[in-house]
């Protein structure tokens, strides 16, 4: 299998050397993976390459999600993941995205990234242009903030509720009445950095 | 004003003819949950159909980020909440995968007999739900009562109806006793009558027909650029089965057809899930067959990932401090990164994993089968009619827990 992944990898970036960054090929237990890097401005082109070729068929989009690396300079990787049903294939192309910047939507090669593209936009902010319809998808109506971003708290910033006098549901800020909890519980043995509160003998990096 | 005189704008010339916007839920028996569907018709005819999604948003992505790989597993029976297990299977696929666990024979073999079981249940939800949506009331009632049977089926073995909790990275948390695999194949004998029940009902029935056939037809370019999976693109002629064509577990043993249609419509859709039904009881019977084989061999791997059994914990103090560091610390995946994917009733569920090496996900994606196909709402209720927004609905099999995740 990680063999013929091979190959098409090298097929691939031979026919779209200008797009493609990086090819890599992981086998975990009995499954192969292969992972293309490319170029965020040329996704588009590139992915209608990937559906058209004869001998790659790349012709369902599986997803497209995001990560964020809140400390890399390209913040976003952009991950798109498609399958190949008449080679039995399946590929993973992935874009480097800075924060601001705005990226070409794959919803005219694949009709399907309307939803996906806006659930990105959703949860991460990445803007894509040429998307028709780029609203909001999962959260509430007016939500402010992008959730899967690491600088967004799990607690959010507002809570509903419905009061009784002004019969209505009226947002407020989140009040909890317990700290949020995080646990840690790495192994002290393993290098876990434990920062005790009120510590007048911890050196200054860690107060 | 009683003269007419400010009515003299409605009998001019021609009139100002405009579609008619109206609300489809959020609260609607058809909707099969919270789906708000604002829906643009030219009399009876749908125009545009735009679904507002996101009523059951619960963050489950972001909340598995501060969680460990263990204590994400429940998350996943909150998905697709009518077929739990097999959303559970493609996280503990992707764990496995990423930390090179072997499962042993008998966990396979257990795994695969509830995959199946959840593919029974889903299968007599979406069928009898659908049915209803189209008029016809007493399929439901068969199909709960097996329905039922299963899910205590599912009590037995985990103690839960519905959020399972029973697969673990490394096989599932317990074996199963013998009298329940008895009953289980006693169930197997009567359930084909109760199928031919629903059959008898519904396959020839003029109305049914009349509300299916020919309704929302999806031809196999549209399956790609839809993105569909599972039995949306079998009922279009191609046999497309991950069970099948990427084996995992032990799938690749077991003897089942595929079944697929022909004219891709909610008609063949609905004949796919039952025969899928009778395929999926064959599955379950040959795991019966092959578990007689295997008796009180392991159900889980030896190792890190899973825990030590009750009685060694009680004696030895190693064990005990796996357990131990096992519940709260949680074990590490190693960084890198994954896509695993399930045949899951709906369509193809898959999990994209970035680990990157302590014990809690660094990002987890769950690719849901419903949100593509209900992505495709607009694309196929166009040029229907609205009575066929429910059919179409439901033959499309949306559960929202997972759509909204």
């Amino acid at each position: 299998m990680s063999e013929a992944l091979r190959e098409v990898a090298e097929l691939i970036a031979t026919r779209q050397d200008e797009a493609v960054l990086a090819t890599e090929v992981v086998t975990h237990s009995d499954q192969a993976e292969l992972t293309i890097t490319v170029v965020p401005s040329s996704v588009a082109k590139f992915v209608a390459f990937l559906r058209d070729d004869p001998t790659l068929q790349f012709q369902t989009l599986v997803d497209i999600t995001a990560v964020d690396y809140p400390g890399r300079e390209k913040r976003f990787d952009l991950v798109y993941h498609f399958l190949s049903m008449r080679q039995n294939m399946r590929i993973r192309v992935k874009a480097g995205v800075r924060e601001k910047e705005i990226v070409p939507s794959v919803t005219g090669e694949f009709q399907n990234a309307d939803w996906f593209e806006r659930e990105v936009f959703d949860m991460f902010g990445i803007m894509f242009s040429g998307h028709p319809d780029l609203r909001r998808i999962l959260t509430d109506y007016g939500f402010r903030g992008h959730p899967l971003r690491k600088d967004f708290p799990t607690t959010g910033y507002t809570e509903v509720r419905y009061d009784e006098e002004v019969k209505r549901v009226v947002y407020e800020p989140v009040s909890l009445v317990q700290d949020y909890r995080t646990f840690d519980l790495m192994s002290p043995w393993e290098g876990a950095d434990y920062i005790l509160p009120g510590d007048e003998k911890a050196p200054d990096a860690a107060k | 004003m009683m003269d007419g005189s400010k009515f003299d704008d409605a009998l001019t010339g021609e009139q100002q003819i405009r579609n008619f916007n109206i609300n489809f839920g959020p609260q609607h028996p058809a909707a099969h949950g919270v789906l708000r569907m604002v829906l643009e018709l030219d009399g009876e005819i749908v125009e545009r159909c735009d679904p507002h999604i996101g009523l059951l948003h619960r963050g489950t992505e972001k909340l598995m980020e501060s969680r460990t790989y263990l204590q994400n597993l429940p998350y996943f029976d909150r998905l697709d909440y009518v077929a739990p297990m097999n959303q559970e299977h493609a996280w503990c696929l992707a764990i496995e995968k990423m930390t090179g666990t072997e499962v042993p024979r008998r966990g396979q073999l257990i795994r695969v007999l509830y995959c199946e079981i959840g593919r029974v249940l889903n299968h007599l939800l979406n069928v009898t739900t659908q049915a209803m949506d189209v008029g016809a009331l007493t399929p439901l009632a068969f199909g709960f009562e097996e329905r039922e049977k299963l899910m205590i089926f599912y009590e037995r073995a985990c103690g839960a109806r519905l959020h399972a909790a029973y697969f673990r990275p490394g096989g599932v948390h317990q074996d199963l006793p013998q009298a329940l695999l008895d009953d289980i194949w006693a169930w197997t004998e009567t359930f084909p009558a109760v199928l031919d029940d629903i059959e008898g009902l519904l396959t020839e029935s003029r109305i049914f027909k009349q509300r299916n056939v020919d309704i929302a037809i999806v031809s196999q370019q549209e399956c790609f650029d839809l993105g569909f999976s599972g039995v949306m693109v079998r009922g279009s002629g191609m046999a497309w089965d991950l069970r099948r064509s990427q084996p995992y577990e032990c799938y690749d043993e077991m003897d089942f057809q595929i079944p697929v249609g022909q004219n891709g419509d909610c008609y063949d859709r609905y004949l796919i899930r039952m025969i899928e039904m009778r395929e999926s009881t064959k599955i379950i019977r040959q795991c019966l067959e092959k578990l007689e084989q295997c008796k009180g061999t392991p159900v889980q791997t030896k190792g890190k990932i899973a825990p030590p059994n009750r009685g060694e914990m009680k004696t030895s103090m190693e064990a005990l401090i796996h357990h131990f560091k096992l519940y709260t610390e949680g074990f590490h995946v190693p960084a890198g990164e994954i896509y695993a994917a399930v045949e899951a009733p709906k369509g193809e569920f898959g999990v994209y994993l970035v680990a990157d090496g302590t014990n809690k996900p660094y990002r987890a994606k769950l690719r849901a089968p419903g949100f593509a196909h209900l992505e495709a709402m607009d694309h196929l209720c166009r040029g229907h009619q609205l009575a066929d927004v429910s059919a179409i609905l439901g033959s499309l099999d949306i559960v929202f827990g997972e759509v909204d995740r």
